[in-house]
C-alpha cells in the first residue's frame, strides 16, 4: 500500500484555501518557499465566499476620527475582554494595510465621493469601518486572493518554466492526519476526493486554515466544509484548543422556508437602517441594552433614527449591538410568544430605504429572499432568527507568529485559530482576521522552515495513517454516517445551543460519546471514487471531537459571556474573565483545563476609561492597571 | 406538505452510465439540492454531487436539470409541475467523473492563460483613487461565482471538443473585460489578445451564456459585444489603427 501512494515534498503545506490559507500561501511564496495549498472543494469555493458585509479596518475614509486604538477597543468590548489582547492589537494595527494591499492586487471596493474605499457601519464598530463591495465582500476577497495566486504562478512559469514550481493547488483533497516525527511536524496524509487515492505530503511546516465548525449544528449559515477539520487535526497532533464554548449565533438567519433555515442575512441590513420588530409591532431591541453598553446605544426610537444622519450627536440604534446581544434578544422574544409562526422576528428595511437603494446596497439579499423565499425585501419584512455562524474558540497560538502551542511546525490562522475574538466576534472582524493572521502564519511558517530545515517522514507513521483511510471499507457495523451526523446536530442544537444549562450539557456529553462509539461501526456503500458517504466519515470524526470539546468547555464555564449563555448562571463574572479553557486530546477523549488569561499590557489598558474596565475586571486587576 | 417527487438521475462514470429512476419526498419550499441530499442520505449514500454554500454564492452545484444548465441550490422544486419527472444530468461540456460531478479543470487552465491584473508600478497602498461610476463596470463582472454554467451552455465548446484549445469561453471573456475596464490596470492590448489568443472571434453572440448566468451578468451585451466592437474598430479603421500605432494608446482605446 505505502509503495503505491503519491508523494510530494514541500516546504510548507497550507490546509484550507479560504482567505487565511491563500494569504498565508502568498506570503510563504514571497519568502521564496515551495507551498502546497490543499482545498477540500474546488479552488475558489471556500466559505470566505459567503462573507457579505465587509472587512473591518480603521482606514478612516468615512470618519477620520477612526484609528487602530478605537478599533482595538471595539474588538475587546465585543469579545467581552476575553480576547488575547496581543492578537486584537496586531489585528487593529495591521488591518488597513491588508485591505489596501488587496487593492494593489486588483480588488475593486465600493468608493467614497473622494474616490477612496467606502466604509459602512456595523454592529459594535464605533465608526463606519467596513470596506465592502455591496453585500458580496467575501467573494471579492477570495477572488482577489485566488487571482493573486494565479498571478504568482504565471510569474513562476515565466521565471522558472513551470507555473507549479513554487505553488501548487491540490483541489478536492481531504487531509486525515498531520504527521509528526521527532516531536515535530513532518507532513500530512490524505486522499483525493475524486479517486480515493492516498497522498503523502512531506513538509516541515503545516498551516491550518480550515475555517469553522458550523456543520456540527443543525441550524447554521456554514457550508458543508465547516466540519472543524483543523480543530480536530490540531487536537490529534497534540495541540490545544482555547475557549471552545464560544460559538457565535448570528442573530439574523433566514427561518422560512425550512430548506433555507439558517442561511445568513447580512448584518449590513441593520447597518443600513433595517429594524427588528416582534409580532406586536414593537421595536424590541430597546428593551435589551445591557448595562455595559448604555452609554453608547440610544434608548429611544427618535434618537436611534437620527443617528443614521448625525452620528456625532446621537447614540447608535440598539439593532447594532454586538451579535451575541441581538441573538439572545431575538431568542427571548420568540420564547415569550412574540415571534412569527416560523419561530423568528421581523427585520424590515423596506420602510427605511427606497427600493432602488436596497437593490443597490443589498443585491444578494434581495436575490436570496426573492428566489428562495418568494419575499421582495423592498416591499416586505424578512423573517429572521439566530443561526450558528462562527466559532470564536480554536487552536491556541502564539499571537505574533501564529505558531500552534505544543506542536513545533504547526501554525493556524483565521477561524480555526482561537483567542482573537474573545467570547464574541464583531462583524467584519473575520475578513480582517484572515488577512492579518494569514499573512503572519505565512511569515511564521517560512521563518520556522528556514531555521529548522526538513524533517523526513518515517514509514511507520505513514502506515497508520493509511490504515485509517482503508478502515471504513472493512467495517460491517451497519451505522449510516448521514444518520449519525443528523443525530449529532440534534444533540448540539438542543443541548449545547444558544442557551445552555448544566443538566443539558451533561446529557450532551454522554450522547456525543455514544455517537462517537457508534461511529466506529459506520459502513460505507460503493467504492472510493467520489463517494460522499465515505467523505462524511472523516468529517464526522472531526465534528465529534469539536462537539465534545465545546460541551466540556461549556460545562466548566459557570457564567454567561458572549457566545456562551448559561440559563443557570445568567450573569457575567469578572473572576471568569481571567480564565481560558484549554482542550487537549489524550487519544480517547477530550480533556479541558483552566488556564489564566494573559494580562493586558499597560499601554493597552490605558486606552480604556477606567469606569468601563470596572464593569469587566476585578478590583485587583484594576489596581494593577495592566502588565508592563 | 410533503409530496412524492419522481427523479431521473444520471449515475455512472467516465466509462459507462445511465439514468436511474427514483422517488423521494419533497417538502414545501425545497430546492433540487435538498432532494438530492435526501436521496443521498436515504437511498444512494455514494451519489456524487458537488455543493458548498447552498445559497447561490459559490457556484459549486452546477448541473443540468431537465437539460438546462442550472444551480441545484437555486432551482425550486415548486417550479415544476406536480407530476413532472425531474431529470438530473452532469454538465455536458465537461468530462464526467462520477454521477453529477464533472471534471471542470478546463476552466482553471484557461484562468491560467489570462494575463493577470497589472497595477501601476508606482501605486502605493492606500493611494488609489477611483470613482464609483468607474469601478462599477468591472464590478458587474466580478460578481461571477465561477459556476461555469456559461461555459457549459456555450455551443462553441458544448459539442465541439476540438474548439476548447483555442476558446477561453464566456467566463474568461468577462474576466478579460473586467481587467480591460479596470481603472488602474496597465496591461495593454487585452481586447486584441482576447481576439487573437482566446477565441473571442468564435463567439457569434447568441447570448446563451447571458441567459443561464445565475448572477444575471450581462455577459454578451456588456463584455463580449463592446470588446468585439473595439477590436473591429482598431482592425478596420485605418485612422485609428495609425493613431494607435503612433500614440501607443492601444491598451486604453
Amino acid at each position: 500500500m505505502t509503495n503505491s501512494i503519491e508523494r510530494y515534498k514541500y516546504d510548507i503545506l497550507v490546509i484550507g484555501a479560504g482567505g487565511a490559507g491563500l494569504r498565508a500561501a502568498v506570503e510563504a511564496r514571497e519568502a521564496g518557499l515551495k507551498v502546497a495549498i490543499i482545498c477540500k472543494s474546488l479552488f475558489g469555493k471556500a466559505h470566505t465566499v459567503m462573507a457579505e458585509g465587509g472587512v473591518a479596518a480603521s482606514m478612516g475614509n468615512v470618519n477620520d476620527s477612526d484609528n487602530w486604538m478605537v478599533h482595538f477597543r471595539d474588538t475587546m468590548r465585543g469579545g467581552k475582554f476575553l480576547n488575547h489582547y496581543r492578537m486584537a492589537e496586531l489585528h487593529a494595527k495591521e488591518a488597513p494595510e491588508r485591505v489596501w494591499e488587496l487593492e494593489v492586487w486588483g480588488a475593486l471596493f465600493d468608493r467614497t465621493e473622494e474616490g477612496k474605499i467606502s466604509q459602512r457601519n456595523f454592529g459594535g464598530h464605533e465608526y463606519p469601518r467596513l470596506a465592502h463591495v455591496g453585500d458580496r465582500t467575501g467573494l471579492e476577497l477570495i477572488r482577489t486572493m485566488q487571482q493573486r495566486i494565479v498571478a504568482l504562478q504565471q510569474k513562476d512559469a515565466r521565471d522558472h518554466g513551470d507555473a507549479e514550481s513554487f505553488i501548487k493547488v491540490f483541489a478536492e483533497l481531504t487531509i486525515t492526519d498531520i504527521l509528526k516525527d521527532n516531536g515535530k511536524v513532518s507532513g500530512a496524509y490524505g486522499y483525493w476526493r475524486e479517486s480515493g487515492a492516498e497522498v503523502l505530503f512531506e513538509a516541515p511546516a503545516v498551516v491550518l486554515a480550515t475555517g469553522g465548525v458550523g456543520k456540527t449544528f443543525k441550524i447554521t449559515s456554514n457550508s458543508w466544509e465547516g466540519t472543524g477539520d483543523g480543530h480536530a487535526l490540531a487536537l490529534k497532533a497534540g495541540g490545544n484548543l482555547v475557549d471552545m464554548e464560544f460559538l457565535q449565533f448570528h442573530p439574523t438567519g433566514m427561518v422560512w422556508p425550512p430548506s433555507v433555515r439558517g442561511l445568513l442575512v447580512t448584518e449590513s441590513v441593520r447597518g443600513d437602517g433595517g429594524v427588528l420588530t416582534n409580532t406586536d409591532g414593537i421595536r424590541f431591541m430597546f428593551n435589551y441594552i445591557p448595562e455595559v453598553f448604555k452609554a453608547i446605544y440610544a434608548d429611544n426610537e427618535a434618537e436611534a433614527d437620527r443617528w443614521y444622519n448625525d452620528q456625532a450627536n446621537n447614540r447608535r440604534p440598539p439593532e447594532l449591538l454586538p451579535r451575541d446581544e441581538v441573538a439572545r434578544a431575538i431568542n427571548s422574544e420568540v420564547k415569550a410568544g412574540r415571534g412569527t409562526e416560523h419561530g423568528g422576528v421581523y427585520l424590515d428595511v423596506s420602510k427605511r430605504l427606497p427600493a432602488d437603494v436596497i437593490k443597490k446596497k443589498l443585491p444578494s439579499m434581495w436575490h436570496q429572499f426573492y428566489e428562495l423565499a418568494g419575499v421582495d425585501i423592498t416591499k416586505e419584512a424578512m423573517e429572521v432568527g439566530p443561526t450558528c455562524h462562527y466559532v470564536m474558540g480554536g487552536v491556541e497560538v502564539d499571537p505574533d507568529s501564529a505558531a500552534a502551542v505544543n506542536v513545533p511546525g504547526l501554525f493556524a490562522a483565521g477561524e480555526v485559530a482561537g483567542g482573537m475574538h474573545g467570547s464574541n466576534r464583531l462583524g467584519g472582524n473575520s475578513l480582517s482576521d484572515l488577512l492579518v493572521f494569514g499573512r503572519r502564519a505565512g511569515i511564521g511558517a517560512a521563518e520556522y522552515v528556514k531555521s529548522n530545515g526538513a524533517n523526513p517522514v518515517n514509514e511507520a507513521t505513514i502506515k497508520s495513517a493509511a490504515e485509517k483511510i482503508e478502515k471504513p471499507f472493512t467495517q460491517t457495523g451497519g451505522e449510516n454516517p448521514y444518520a449519525l451526523h443528523q443525530e449529532l446536530q440534534e444533540v448540539t442544537h438542543n443541548l449545547v445551543g444558544i442557551i445552555r444549562t448544566r443538566a443539558e450539557i451533561e446529557s450532551a456529553i454522554v450522547k456525543i460519546a455514544d455517537i462517537r462509539k457508534r461511529s466506529a461501526n459506520v459502513t460505507v456503500s460503493g467504492d472510493r471514487q467520489f463517494n460522499p458517504g465515505f467523505h462524511l466519515i472523516f468529517d464526522l470524526d472531526n465534528m465529534l471531537l469539536v462537539a465534545e470539546s465545546t460541551a466540556k468547555s461549556a460545562l466548566l464555564r459557570e457564567e454567561s459571556r458572549g457566545g456562551h449563555t448559561r440559563d443557570d448562571f445568567p450573569g457575567m463574572n469578572a473572576q471568569w474573565r481571567q480564565v481560558n479553557h484549554i482542550s487537549s486530546f489524550d487519544g480517547s477523549q477530550v480533556n479541558v483545563k483552566s488556564q489564566k488569561l494573559p494580562m493586558i499590557r499597560k499601554d493597552l489598558f490605558d486606552l480604556f476609561d477606567i469606569h468601563e474596565l470596572e464593569k469587566y475586571m476585578t478590583p485587583e486587576e484594576i489596581s494593577k492597571g495592566g502588565s508592563n | 406538505m410533503a409530496r412524492k417527487l419522481n427523479l431521473r438521475i444520471w449515475r455512472g462514470n467516465s466509462v459507462d452510465g445511465g439514468l436511474q429512476n427514483i422517488t423521494v419526498d419533497a417538502n414545501e419550499g425545497e430546492v433540487v439540492l435538498d432532494v438530492i441530499h435526501r436521496v443521498q442520505a436515504e437511498q444512494m449514500n455514494d451519489l456524487a454531487v458537488r455543493w458548498n454554500c447552498k445559497a447561490g454564492k459559490c457556484g459549486s452545484c452546477s448541473m443540468e436539470i431537465n437539460g438546462k444548465p442550472r444551480l441545484a441550490c437555486m432551482t425550486q422544486v415548486a417550479s415544476f409541475e406536480e407530476d413532472e419527472t425531474i431529470t438530473l444530468t452532469p454538465l455536458r461540456a465537461f468530462p464526467v467523473i462520477k454521477d453529477l460531478v464533472t471534471d471542470v479543470s478546463f476552466n482553471y487552465k484557461k484562468a491560467m492563460e489570462i494575463p493577470a491584473y497589472e497595477a501601476p508600478a508606482n501605486l502605493k497602498p492606500g493611494e488609489a483613487r477611483m470613482q464609483q461610476v468607474d469601478v462599477e463596470r468591472s464590478q458587474e463582472f466580478r460578481k461571477c461565482i465561477e459556476c461555469f454554467l456559461c461555459q457549459d451552455t456555450c455551443h462553441v465548446i458544448r459539442d465541439h471538443e476540438e474548439n476548447k484549445k483555442s476558446f477561453a469561453g464566456p467566463r474568461f471573456f468577462i474576466r478579460i473585460a473586467e481587467l480591460d475596464m479596470h481603472p488602474l490596470d496597465t496591461l495593454r492590448n487585452r481586447k486584441q489578445k482576447a481576439q487573437e489568443e482566446h477565441g473571442l472571434g468564435m463567439c457569434n453572440i447568441t447570448k446563451c451564456c447571458t441567459e443561464v448566468c445565475p448572477e444575471h451578468i450581462r455577459i454578451t451585451d456588456n463584455a463580449i459585444i463592446p470588446m468585439k466592437e473595439r477590436v473591429v474598430d482598431v482592425k478596420y479603421d485605418p485612422a485609428r489603427w495609425l493613431g494607435s500605432k503612433i500614440r501607443k494608446r492601444d491598451g486604453i482605446l
